[in-house]
């Protein structure tokens, strides 16, 4: 008899706590998604209701979205992130993906010399090497320019390659040497027997880079603040208020509209995503 | 540097297959990462505004930084403070969620993508959206503790509400952390809880002997990872002082918003900004890198000693 008493009490607390679990989860999650909801509320809002403390729009403004576009060069800001992030993106991975390899599988005489100073150069703060590099892109005149963010990750981003040779560990070797065996070249077994292989690493790596070159602020401001015409749209949403007042419902439409490509994207490449966040921190 | 050993079955690789493969990345880590960091140090002791050749001035800009600079130690403890609060807010936020988490059968991918969709968020688009919000005169935040009877602060306007603000969006952006503790806490051999109950272990118990020692690398990971992000925090407290305050300005112009409201937000790396590319005062910003870099080198060690992933002996 005691048997089923203290089942039925145990079951009884499990529901107990899957209750207060999940109350805990949806309070959680209300706070979590609540300023994106209000975010898109408000930029549905015409200007004045947005000046007034309301949240529910009282007419549905979705003209909004295409007064943006004629109010602001929100076209020119857009094609200048999808040039530098495409671009970083392109050059990133032609760069660091060999390097990676090699790091991750070949055993040469300052191998560890290099992997160190890739760890150092991820993890120090940018500030701390920014002037002498400002003034190289300066005697350039490439300055006023995204150039000098894009251009250095032909050779090598320090991020990336860390990334990438992370993932290039996890693949077993058999089918790198199984290749060679087979007559393949060195080359041939990057480009037919592992890239494959490692294409989620790859696709990590990319995402991030993308993501990164999209949300800068520092650079751009570093390099392109002074010359309007090459602001990306961080830049541009980050000074937009500033120069336009107290335009609530255009300023959260335009946010709207940067966090829009991000969220897509990442929702294509969700797992991807996870695994490439977790490999940098967890595994290895 | 680039002589092969032959090891075992593995065939020998051509020297120029290693150079062509890794020759650009070890250029771009001469000419991006070790000539400015020996050129800085360099610049230091120089008087230079990019027009005119530096200047060799002895050790003058570090005397400046040391006695004389008005805001540097202002910015320097205001950078101290975002490590000391909003590294460990963040890592304990991430990690409670993390906790609940793990225990969720049921949607558990809904509920992940839930609480880490705001870290997809860019910075620059999460701070406007903050700045709103919680702006005092008509902010939906406001508004909505006044139905609670609570009179909210001025946040982002009030110099001792400005950086609290910004931890609440550190808190809301916390995502990133939370899916490496999430993994840290999946990967913890189930027998082990299994081993500590026949034991008799209690449920803090098993969180204490057999959660924390499994998860303390991930731990170690995020604090100093978080503290050298810390160090740098310059995107989100700049582009609020320029939203909250509500004026625009580029070069010179942006060094007198910086920090807005009264130097509260002004970090360490903003007053290197300032005095490098605003003022031009390039030697003088190099002195202020360097300290910079010494300071983040000692937390780069500690990283680079207690993280697996960070030591390069697996390359075998």
């Amino acid at each position: 008899m005691t048997a089923p008493i203290a089942l039925r009490r145990a079951r009884g607390r499990g529901a107990l706590s899957w209750i207060a679990q999940h109350i805990v989860l949806v309070t959680l999650a209300v706070l979590f998604l609540g300023p994106v909801a209000l975010v898109v509320l408000t930029s549905l809002m015409s200007n004045e209701q947005a000046l007034t403390a309301s949240i529910i729009p009282r007419t549905w403004e979705w003209s909004n979205y295409v007064t943006v576009f004629r109010d602001v060069p929100l076209a020119r800001w857009f094609g200048n992130s999808a040039f530098y992030a495409t671009l970083a993106t392109l050059f990133m991975l032609v760069s660091s993906v060999p390097a990676a390899y090699v790091l991750a599988r070949v055993k040469f005489r300052g191998a560890n010399v290099i992997f160190v100073a890739i760890i150092v150069a991820m993890l120090l703060p940018p500030q701390v090497t920014a002037i002498p590099v400002y003034v190289m892109w300066s005697q350039l005149h490439l300055t006023g320019t995204l150039w000098p963010l894009i251009l250095p990750n032909l050779l090598g981003d320090a991020f990336s390659i860390f990334l990438l040779r992370q993932f290039f560990l996890t693949i077993p070797r058999e089918y790198a040497d199984a290749a060679r065996i087979d007559g393949c070249t060195e080359w041939g077994v990057l480009l037919r027997v592992i890239a494959p292989m490692a294409r989620p690493g790859i696709a990590a790596a990319a995402i991030f880079m993308f993501f990164n070159s999209w949300n800068d602020y520092y650079g751009p401001l570093l390099y392109a603040s002074e010359n309007e015409v090459a602001w990306p749209v961080a830049y541009g949403l980050a000074t937009f208020r500033g120069a336009h007042g107290t335009d609530w419902s255009i300023t959260m439409a335009i946010t709207v509209l940067v966090m829009i490509p991000v969220v897509v994207i990442f929702f294509f490449a969700q797992r991807v995503f996870v695994e490439g966040i977790t490999l940098t921190g967890v595994k290895g | 540097m680039t002589v092969l050993e032959n090891r075992g079955r593995r065939s020998r690789r051509p020297q120029w297959f290693i150079l062509a493969m890794l020759g650009p990345a070890i250029a771009g880590l001469v000419i991006f990462f070790v000539y400015p960091l020996v050129a800085s140090i360099f610049y230091s002791f120089t008087r230079f505004d990019l027009v005119s050749p530096p200047e060799f001035i002895g050790l003058r800009n570090y005397e400046y930084l040391f006695t004389k600079d008005p805001k540097v130690w202002i910015a320097a403890g205001n950078t101290l403070w975002f490590v000391v609060v909003l590294v460990p807010v963040r890592i304990l936020t991430a990690l409670g969620v993390a906790f609940l988490l793990v225990r969720v059968r049921a949607a558990s991918g809904f509920w992940r993508t839930v609480f880490y969709l705001p870290a997809l968020v860019p910075s620059v688009a999460g701070v406007v959206a903050f700045v709103f919000l919680f702006n005092p005169g008509t902010g939906p935040v406001n508004l909505i503790l006044k139905t609670f009877g609570i009179q909210g602060p001025l946040w982002f306007n009030d110099p001792a509400w400005s950086k609290p603000s910004l931890v609440l969006l550190g808190i809301w952006v916390m995502g990133d952390i939370m899916i490496i503790f999430l993994a840290g806490l999946l990967d913890v051999p189930q027998e082990q809880y299994e081993a500590a109950s026949l034991d008799g272990a209690r449920s803090w118990q098993k969180g204490w002997y057999v959660t924390l020692p499994a998860i303390s690398p991930v731990l170690v990971f995020a604090v100093v990872t978080g503290v050298i992000a810390a160090l740098q925090y310059f995107t989100e407290a700049a582009v609020a002082s320029t939203v909250a305050s509500g004026k625009a300005g580029v070069g010179e112009g942006a060094s007198a918003i910086l920090g807005y409201p009264d130097n509260s937000l002004l970090t360490y790396t903003q007053w290197l900004y300032v005095r490098g590319f605003g003022n031009y005062q390039l030697g003088y910003a190099s002195a202020l890198a360097v300290l910079l870099f010494v300071v983040a080198a000692l937390f780069l060690v500690v990283l680079m000693r207690r993280v697996k992933a960070f030591t390069p002996e697996e390359a075998s």
